[in-house]
């Protein structure tokens, strides 16, 4: 595989040491990293998915808002961040692969590198009624 | 191609008789071809004695600067060639989101900390961006990208006929890693080195200075060693020696490193050294 950009390498390791779950996508939309407080929200472990494309994230979780209206998968934040190249805020309903519905604030903005290009994009979580 | 060290040391000159057997001007190393292509990489104190030493038949230099620091750009005012009529000169070196190549060369080589302005040197000097993409440059293809560094910095790898070397003067490939080397992947600078025949690359410091120094943005030499095999490289040449650390305590570090080279042959940086790739 080739090396990741700077950008994204960089951001892994400080994603890795935040306690905001932090979602980390390349330029295609596919899961390049996450790390463990995400883990815990969505119920996943990333050495069991290693990488994951567009596809399979973008439907994997149900995420709706929160009367109910499932999102299509162009619809979350994060892939609207990545195609408008601009921060989105949205406050969503995911289910987690432990199967466990949860209320999620989401924030999202896309990475772009020095010379303008467009590296990926970024989600972090909220929990209502964290600090 | 021929790689010959000018300036192996980091952050600040430091000559003395302590220093010179690896040397004690900061970071310059040229690379040339037989062609008489002449590449130079980093314009720190080492570049002065070059330009005194360059042929005046070399129709055109291009200096290749992997960052701005000072310790990297102190000698640009003090290369020959830069005032020479019509001398063609390429100076490249890292995109900013900010400023351009030309205004933050700027800040050093005007008044009041260098008398000439860069506008006034009458060589035909040209500014560019590093490539983002690989670059022929005589007889050479250039390759930059983006490493861990604080502020824009960007390592080369540079190709001719089959062989390779490349140069990551100022690197911490290690910052924020559980464990380094982690996958190649997700190694700042492994592209750049992957299975390059010479391989120059930052061990300022040992690892007990490493580990109080975190975020500066450099690299022991055993990080060095790690980040080499991982790439694959056959030499390690371990650049950028801490102004503090003598002769001997290089040494020292060469050895550390050599310890856990697993096959690749390691050796410090020496200032007047020349060697065939």
């Amino acid at each position: 595989m080739a090396q990741r950009s700077i950008e994204l390498i960089l951001f892994r390791q400080l994603a890795t040491s935040l306690a905001v779950p932090v979602f980390l996508v390349d330029e295609a939309g596919d899961l390049v990293f996450l790390n463990e407080s995400a883990e815990r929200l969505l119920g996943i472990r990333f050495d069991d998915i290693d990488e994951l494309p567009f596809e399979e994230w973008s439907t994997g979780f149900r995420a709706r808002e929160v009367d109910g209206t499932l999102l299509p998968p162009d619809g979350t934040p994060l892939v609207r961040a990545l195609q408008d190249r601009g921060p989105t805020h949205q406050q969503l309903v995911i289910t987690g692969n432990d199967g466990v519905d949860r209320t999620i604030e989401v924030t999202a903005f896309p990475l772009e590198g020095g010379r303008g290009r467009l590296i990926g994009a970024v989600a972090m979580f909220w929990e209502p009624g964290e600090p | 191609m021929r790689v010959t060290f000018w300036g192996t040391r980091g952050s600040i000159a430091s000559p003395g008789p302590l220093t010179q057997g690896y040397g004690g001007n900061t970071s310059c190393v040229q690379v040339s071809a037989d062609d008489g292509t002449c590449l130079i990489l980093d314009a720190g104190t080492g570049i002065r004695a070059l330009g005194d030493a360059l042929p005046q038949d070399v129709a055109r230099i291009d200096i290749l600067l992997g960052h701005l620091h000072m310790d990297h750009i102190q000698g640009l005012g003090f290369f020959g060639p830069i005032f020479a009529p019509g001398r063609e000169i390429h100076v490249w070196g890292p995109p900013s989101a900010t400023l351009d190549l030309r205004g933050r060369l700027s800040r050093y080589l005007s008044p009041p900390l260098f008398p000439v302005r860069l506008r006034d040197v009458e060589s035909r000097l040209e500014l560019h961006n590093a490539p983002a993409e690989p670059t022929r440059i005589g007889a050479f293809e250039v390759t930059a990208a983006t490493i861990i560094h604080p502020g824009p910095t960007v390592g080369y790898r540079i190709s001719e006929n089959g062989a390779s070397m490349a140069y990551l003067s100022d690197h911490e490939p290690a910052l924020g890693v559980d464990g380094f080397p982690v996958a190649p992947a997700w190694t700042s600078g492994h592209d750049l080195a992957a299975g390059v025949d010479v391989l120059v690359h930052d061990g300022q410091y040992s690892e007990a200075e490493r580990q109080a120094r975190i975020g500066w943005g450099h690299s022991s030499t055993v990080e060095a060693a790690a980040f080499a095999r991982q790439a694959g490289a056959k030499r390690l040449i371990c650049f950028h020696h801490d102004p503090s650390h003598d002769d001997e305590a290089v040494d020292r570090l060469v050895e550390a490193a050599t310890a856990v080279a697993a096959g690749v042959l390691v050796s410090g940086a020496r200032e007047g050294v020349s060697l065939q790739v």
